[in-house]
């Protein structure tokens, strides 16, 4: 018997999944509310800040006290930088896997996801002296490569399962047709796992975008991207919680905004292959 | 061109020897089918040829010139697969385009090959649809429409048929020998089923666990097959082997009649026995008959309009001039 849902169960389903949702988004919502308060406002008791004017006055005080711009470039920088390199190691790296595979190749790739597990504090001594030694602090491209480098096993999963899928005759039937490995990778392999690598990319620019240990650890001005923006106004001189959250906001937004356009890119990435 | 000599050609995966040490020669423009059971590595024995598997030992000519180490791509052979394998993310158009495309021919030249080989394959229709909008039949001919447009020395068919319904197939099955006789090219043909095999070949190549078990003409093999295997294995319905004391009397340790060759009586004969489970094919009628002393029942050609019922007693009267005989080793007796 197929098992059917009653419309009951629906409704609770339903709710318990809204009440999930926004308690999940509430701090992100809060933090909007505050970033339009004035300093005084923004710390009252919550009902209270609720009912308080609105203002774009920590905007105003962000903007003339730091350069979004500078912080914001470096974000696009290192987050597009650490991606597409990692794309260009991972692509080959994810088709000899898939296609053909060693005897290692499964213990090569829990070998790869096990370096997730590594606390990062573990290995920030000599990640920092070797960045120190080799003159990689506090640049861009020391950044795209740390980050690249924390991000690449993950991509090596996600472009190996979406590979995993394409039947290995179709690249067959490329070879058999006249194309070298590069045209039979750039023809038909790339164009079939797009959905794959289009959602390799969109989660992995997020996860760099976000990345605060290393990008707050080897970085000081030049480089700093905006988790170093915000990380700035949370200041031992006092709690400006409106002007902290005001710089949050900034920083977020063109990630969140992304994130809402593609999240249908995203989902079907994620979930690719599982339902058949 | 089209020649393809194998010499000693041998292939494991890791311990296991799949094809054992073999020698083969396929003459140029020779419709040659590989056919087995499942397992018997005729696929990998097509796919050693073209080169997707390499051989582990023993050398592949194609043409007179080596060819073991060569690419796929480097062997002028084309391949039509079971699964079609067609570019899902190209129009029917472009995955024809995409061999010539690949040996960088000019467009002019590859606009001209591809309009024929639509005409030919009657694929004017859909040219411009993507393969996921098509039928298994559509799809197929989409594959074959691909593998000639280059003209390749050779053709390697690996079970293009198996994936299409039995109306389908046959009808498929005469383009294919259709194509055969129009292009005159080498054409090797993989498949498990021997009726493909029958009507197809000009020579068939009966393999078992890796080895060759007999080379032969269609009706080479169906009139004097080298041993019980191939002789159970080509025609259809089964030649019927028969052991025991009914093959000891023609002195051999098993023996082989086909069920035309079969006669029923309901008065007198050799063998008496009871009609089975009969199928009428309207022309023809297949009579399972069981034999005192025989294990299996014992097929029956007879003709369509013979009223024979289950359960009825019959005789049955072998042609002793069409008895294949075998000794312990299942190799033919002379």
């Amino acid at each position: 018997m197929a098992r059917s849902i009653t419309t009951k169960q629906k409704a609770i389903n339903t709710a318990v999944i809204w009440v999930l949702g926004l308690v999940m988004f509430f701090p992100i919502f809060w933090l909007i509310i505050l970033s339009f308060k004035t300093e005084s406002d923004a710390i009252m008791a919550p009902m209270e800040v609720l009912m308080s004017g609105w203002t774009m006055e920590s905007y105003d005080a962000v903007n003339r006290r730091s350069d979004y711009f500078k912080f914001f470039s470096n974000s696009v920088i290192i987050a597009l930088g650490s991606t597409f390199l990692g794309l260009l190691i991972a692509v080959p790296a994810a088709w000899a896997m898939a296609f053909v595979p060693g005897k290692r190749t499964k213990d090569i790739l829990l070998w790869m996801l096990s370096t997730k597990m590594l606390p990062p504090v573990g290995v920030l001594i000599p990640i920092y002296l070797l960045f120190r030694d080799t003159g990689l602090l506090d640049t861009r491209i020391g950044l795209v490569f740390v980050l690249m480098m924390i991000n690449l096993p993950i991509i090596v999963w996600m472009l190996y399962t979406y590979f995993k899928e394409i039947p290995v005759d179709i690249l067959e039937a490329a070879r058999m047709d006249g194309a070298s490995l590069g045209k039979e990778v750039l023809y038909v392999l790339t164009p079939m796992a797009l959905p794959g690598l289009a959602s390799t990319m969109l989660l992995n620019i997020i996860l760099a975008w976000n990345e605060a240990f290393w990008t707050l650890n080897l970085t000081s001005a030049k480089a700093a991207p905006l988790t170093a923006f915000i990380a700035s106004y949370s200041s031992p001189e006092g709690l400006f919680y409106a002007k902290l959250s005001a710089a949050s906001v900034m920083a977020i937004a063109p990630i969140l905004i992304m994130g809402w356009f593609s999240q249908k890119q995203l989902v079907r990435g994620l979930t690719f292959g599982a339902v058949k | 061109m089209g020649q393809i000599t194998i010499k000693q050609v041998s292939k494991s995966f890791g311990d296991v020897e799949v094809i054992p040490p073999l020698d083969l020669a396929i003459e140029e423009g020779e419709f040659v089918v590989f056919v087995g059971p499942s397992g018997c590595g005729k696929s990998t024995l097509l796919r050693l040829i073209a080169g997707l598997e390499d051989v582990s030992s023993g050398h592949i000519e194609i043409d007179g010139q080596p060819a073991t180490d060569l690419p796929p791509a480097k062997r002028g052979l084309a391949m039509v697969f079971q699964s079609y394998a067609l570019y899902p993310h190209m129009s029917v158009r472009k995955n024809i385009a995409f061999p010539l495309k690949m040996a960088g021919m000019d467009k002019t030249e590859q606009n001209r090959r591809i309009d024929e080989a639509a005409r030919v394959l009657n694929l004017a229709d859909y040219i411009d649809r993507r393969p996921g909008q098509l039928s298994g039949g559509q799809r197929q001919r989409v594959a074959i429409g691909r593998a000639i447009v280059r003209e390749p020395s050779a053709f390697l068919f690996d079970e293009p048929l198996s994936n299409l319904d039995a109306a389908l197939r046959v009808g498929m099955r005469l383009e294919i020998t259709e194509l055969h006789k129009r292009l005159k090219s080498t054409m090797i043909y993989v498949t498990h089923d021997q009726v493909e095999a029958m009507t197809m070949a000009d020579k068939i190549v009966v393999l078992r666990a890796g080895n060759i078990e007999q080379i032969g003409s269609p009706l080479e093999l169906y009139r004097n097959p080298r041993n019980a295997f191939v002789a159970g294995f080509i025609g259809s319905p089964k030649m019927n082997l028969i052991e025991g004391d009914k093959a000891t009397a023609f002195d051999a340790s098993t023996i082989g009649i086909r069920p035309e060759h079969i006669s029923v009586s309901t008065d007198s004969g050799d063998w008496e026995g009871t009609v089975g489970v009969s199928e009428h094919l309207g022309s023809d009628t297949f009579l399972r008959v069981s034999c005192e002393g025989l294990d299996e029942p014992v097929t029956v050609r007879v003709s369509g309009d013979i009223e024979l019922n289950y359960g009825d007693k019959v005789f049955l009267s072998p042609d002793s001039s069409n008895i294949h005989r075998f000794d312990t080793q299942g190799l033919r007796i002379a």
